[in-house]
């Protein structure tokens, strides 16, 4: 058979097939045989003896197949035959095509033939071995060692090719072999620098000649080299020196070749110990880059210029001029590259003028680059915000720009801001109705405006806290409403904002009572929304308004300060539920809590039933109560046995209410809230809350127990009051088994009969320390229970010692019924936890 | 290393690949696909380097043809560039005046001096006289081999048989 006729089919079929654009396609040119043909072929043509046959089967082979068929291995043999060829010119395809697609296992049978031939005769060959070993060592790292010797031997070679790809065989073999880095460290570098400085002053050579200068492919593959081997080693560091200097100031920059020489020797002064001269000399560089035309030339030199900020961020200060030029380049690849640098370059100084400029030029940027410009600013604004007005004006103007581009976590931070700023309520609420009337398009803007009118209508409207720079304005109450109801009615707003519009509605009843029947009529026209979350809502606020105008104001009470070290800190440990929920409609009503979002909570709808008609009798603990009924669900490890808990097991329900609950600070709000919500992260929140109980020196963050602590001393009987005892009552032993016993001690309060103050006391009667213990308790209705912190949550063994916990206990009842307790108690022993729960029904009468 | 050496013409027509990573069939597809979309639609004064996937894309246009290497984040890109026209001129030197119709119609041999030039996705030769040579001796090898068999001592041997 003519060998030509099947490499001339295998020519075609090639060709055919590669002009194939789908399998579809390919299939119907082989005729419906499959591709596993054209691989035998291959195989077939390698075997033969000819030389252009085996030139064709090796470019079938690379073309046809790759590294992962098994296919592969049938080649090793012809591969090995080959390796040792008599042509020279079959050993060279032999190794092109080891070296472009060799699996692990031929890299393994092969490597000592290529070892072989790193140091045959010919140098074509040679240099063929040298890149076919590191694609070997790259797959099989362990056969590194073997080659360290052969490739240094390379280095001393005179022919160009084989000392590029020596030399490139060499920064490999130190990537993967730290003892080859060594090795090449102590013996090479001032062979190498000799080299370099060699092919520096070399004359006129016109094979090598590019642009007027020889080989630059050696001159940077020598660098790129150095510079792996000066990293991180002042020694090998200091031999270089000279020579970078010497290529950083002779070589000519005025074509391509001589750039990247350039910017390799930039690269390399960077990355190596220096002590500074040199440095300064590569800035230079970088800048004289940086003002290039050259797209190319420029792109390079701020991708350079972002590692040296790290190294020298004066000096790259510098240019920050034209840095902000680049941002506003027409080219796409530079302007990310110039965002990227701008934000490592801001500090307190320039950030005040950087971000003005960014959010001007955020108007007229293209929507691709918007959402990343967005971010930036809003990350910068957040970090270098000093001043809480400048930030809010910013953000303010971001929003208007591209409040569509805002992430969720950015307008929560901004409105946990806004919270806190309580001087700057007036201004705020202001400029965001002023931005509001201008850009409506902005869903974040709406959302943000429509919080704050809910809150601060009534500051919109009597213009309170005026600043001095501010425009007067007149917003009239009907405004204000006109405002939220646009918001509402638009058809482009989601879910999340007509759910926030309808919160603010409702507080704007309570801020407005003249536009109640107006604010009404907008609400009922969401209760047949096909939407739940809308129609629940709207029914719900509804009713309020109707039937229960009295406490409705207490309900929309003007939200407490969201706490921002919490907020900060609970964004850190990514807990988004919460974040949503707490910069939401939180506290105002329990409904409310219900996120905007898709997650159910379906057992508030059982309390708060039963808890709306009747406000407990102390106005103060309406919320604490509130907020005490929905930690129900909290000890309970699964959601999914909540609402069956809800409705059965009463006391267990108010079994949180026996936690301290201190309402001031808005950071227990939204942590017991946020605990309520996050199903998904209970555990996290019941460590939370155990904290609460068990404060003591032991609490986990400082931040949450200080105002904590100054709240239950505040509020709580502190544990001198416990010697007041009007009259004296016996104490009681509420429970003992063989592994615990606890005593209560009690006493009365003067002048106020209704509460006991109860001193517990824990003693840990077995042998094993009690860790994380923790008390709990439960009373019914027509008793109220305050528990301070324990003094401590471990119990030494065998009685060494004892927790105690102070109680206060107020009967509604007094003198009608007797105290009744029901008890739960978790500490964790022997790496087991346990939990004990038992009803105390023997308190002594008359308490 | 390079990862791939990709020539597009203008119209979206791929004239060779060249793989020197792990990519399935499938990949490959894809891979054309977006990096054509990308590099195409770039106006002629912009930067010759993309950002794609974590990798960067250097791409050169010669008349109707966009010549792609994929680099790593870490390599020169101006060396690239180099490398590129390294390629191009060798291709000149062999086919005299090269254009696209000779890619079209020899793209065996575009290959075969792809092969001297980049192994295992790292530079071979550094002189183009050197590349032109090793591929002038190959070549002539192959002629001498087709005279052998078309002689005609040759075809009475096999008629012989």
């Amino acid at each position: 058979m003519n060998p030509f006729s099947s490499g001339t089919c295998l020519r075609d079929m090639i060709r055919a097939i590669r002009a194939c654009k789908t399998a579809a396609e390919e299939r119907a040119v082989m005729l419906g045989y499959p591709t596993h043909f054209g691989q035998m072929e291959c195989l077939k043509l390698i075997a033969s003896a000819g030389f252009p046959e085996k030139r064709i089967g090796y470019l079938g082979l690379m073309l046809l197949l790759d590294e992962r068929q098994e296919v592969l291995m049938l080649v090793t043999n012809s591969l090995k035959q080959d390796l040792n060829h008599s042509n020279q010119y079959i050993v060279g395809l032999a190794l092109c095509a080891l070296g472009n697609i060799c699996s692990a296992e031929m890299a393994r049978d092969l490597a000592p033939e290529v070892e072989r031939l790193l140091q045959f005769r010919d140098p074509n060959i040679r240099k063929k071995a040298a890149l076919c070993s590191i694609r070997i060592i790259k797959k099989v790292p362990a056969l590194a060692e073997n080659f360290i010797n052969c490739a240094a031997s390379l280095l001393k070679e005179k022919h160009h090719g084989v000392l590029i790809t020596g030399v490139q065989l060499c920064a490999d073999l130190c990537k993967v072999s730290s003892e080859a880095l060594e090795y090449f460290r102590k013996k090479c570098t001032e062979g190498l620098v000799r080299t370099l400085r060699d092919i520096v002053n070399s004359p006129y050579s016109p094979e090598y000649d590019i642009s007027g200068i020889t080989d630059p492919y050696l001159h940077i593959r020598l660098l790129k080299l150095l510079r792996i081997l000066g990293q991180g080693d002042a020694d090998a560091s200091d031999r270089m020196t000279d020579i970078l200097a010497q290529v950083a100031t002779k070589t000519e920059s005025n074509k391509n070749a001589g750039n990247a020489i350039l910017y390799e020797c930039v690269e390399t002064i960077m990355s190596i110990e220096d002590d500074g001269g040199l440095r300064v000399l590569a800035i230079n560089i970088l800048g004289k880059f940086l003002s290039n035309r050259d797209n190319n030339i420029r792109y390079v030199a701020l991708n350079m210029l972002m590692r040296a900020t790290t190294l020298d961020a004066q000096a790259v200060q510098r240019h920050r001029a034209t840095i902000l030029d680049c941002v506003k380049d027409s080219d796409a690849s530079i302007r990310k590259r110039a965002l990227d640098l701008l934000y490592l370059l801001v500090n307190d100084n320039n950030v005040k003028h950087l971000i003005k400029e960014l959010i001007e030029y955020l108007e007229v940027s293209d929507q691709e680059f918007k959402g990343d410009l967005t971010a930036k600013i809003c990350s910068l604004v957040e970090k270098f915000s000093s001043e809480k007005i400048w930030y809010i004006d910013q953000m303010l103007k971001v929003l208007s720009e591209a409040g569509n581009f805002v992430k969720d976590e950015v307008w929560h931070a901004l409105i946990v801001v806004i919270s806190n700023a309580s001087d700057l309520h007036g201004y705020t609420i202001r400029a965001l109705y002023r931005a509001f009337l201008t850009s409506t398009e902005q869903e974040t803007l709406v959302r943000v405006a429509v919080w704050c009118i809910g809150e601060y209508g009534d500051m919109l409207v009597n213009n309170v806290g005026m600043l001095d720079i501010e425009d007067p304005i007149t917003v009239t109450e009907c405004d204000a409403v006109d405002a939220v109801e646009v918001a509402i009615k638009r058809h482009t707003s989601d879910l999340t904002t007509k759910a926030m519009a309808l919160i603010a509605l409702l507080k704007l009843s309570s801020r407005f009572p003249s536009y109640s029947e107006r604010i009404k009529g907008i609400i009922v026209q969401n209760k047949g929304n096909v939407v739940l979350e809308l129609q629940q809502r709207s029914i719900e606020f509804n009713h309020i308004l109707q039937k229960h105008p009295k406490f409705r104001s207490a309900l929309v009470e003007r939200m407490p300060v969201l706490d921002e070290a919490t907020f900060s800190g609970r964004r850190a440990g990514s807990l988004p539920t919460a974040i949503s929920t707490s910069s939401g409609a939180p506290s105002n009503h329990p409904n409310g809590i219900a996120k905007p979002a898709t997650a159910p909570i379906p057992d508030f709808l059982d309390l708060s039933s039963d808890d709306v008609p009747a406000p407990s009798s102390s106005g103060g603990d309406f919320l604490q109560d509130l907020l005490g009924v929905d930690l129900s669900p909290t000890p309970a490890p699964s959601g999914a046995d909540m609402p069956p808990k809800a409705s059965t097991d009463v006391l267990l329900d108010l079994l949180s209410i026996g936690m301290p609950l201190p309402v001031q600070t808005g950071l227990s709000a939204s942590d017991i809230l946020s605990s309520s919500q996050d199903d998904k992260a209970p555990f996290v929140n019941f460590n939370g809350l155990a904290s609460l109980s068990s404060l003591s020196a032991n609490a986990t963050s400082p931040a949450n127990a200080a105002p904590m602590m100054d709240l239950l001393d505040g509020r709580g009987p502190g544990p001198q009051k416990s010697e007041e005892n009007g009259q004296a009552y016996p104490s009681l032993v509420a429970y003992e088994s063989s592994s615990l016993r606890v005593m209560f001690n009690f006493s009365k309060q003067r002048g106020s009969p209704q509460t006991t103050l109860i001193q517990a006391t824990f003693t840990n009667l077995s042998s094993n320390v009690y860790n994380d213990f923790l008390f709990q308790a439960a009373v019914p209705k027509f008793l109220q229970l305050h528990l301070d912190p324990a003094s401590s949550n471990t119990l030494p063994a065998s009685g060494d010692g004892s927790i105690t916990q102070n109680l206060k206990v107020t009967n509604s009842q007094h003198g009608k019924k007797s105290l009744v307790m029901r008890v739960r108690i978790a500490y964790k022993t022997n790496n087991k936890d346990v939990l004990e729960e038992r009803q105390i029904n023997n308190f002594p009468q008359n308490l | 290393m390079i990862h791939f050496v990709l020539l597009i013409s203008r119209q979206g027509k791929v004239r060779l690949t060249k793989w020197y990573s792990p990519y399935s069939q499938k990949e490959r597809t894809k891979v054309i696909r977006e990096l054509s979309g990308l590099i195409l639609t770039r106006g002629p004064k912009l930067c010759n380097f993309v950002e794609w996937r974590g990798l960067r894309v250097v791409y050169k246009r010669y008349a109707s043809l966009y010549f792609c290497m994929c680099i790593d984040e870490d390599d020169n890109e101006l060396e690239i560039l180099e490398i590129i026209h390294h390629y191009v001129e060798v291709l000149d030197r062999y086919f005299g005046s090269v254009c696209e119709l000779d890619l079209i119609y020899n793209f065996h041999k575009a290959y075969f001096i792809l092969d001297e030039l980049l192994i295992a996705g790292e530079l071979q030769e550094p002189s183009k006289r050197t590349v032109t040579r090793l591929v002038a001796a190959q070549d002539s090898l192959v002629e001498t081999a087709k005279e052998q068999t078309s002689s005609i001592t040759n075809i009475i041997a096999q008629a012989a048989k």
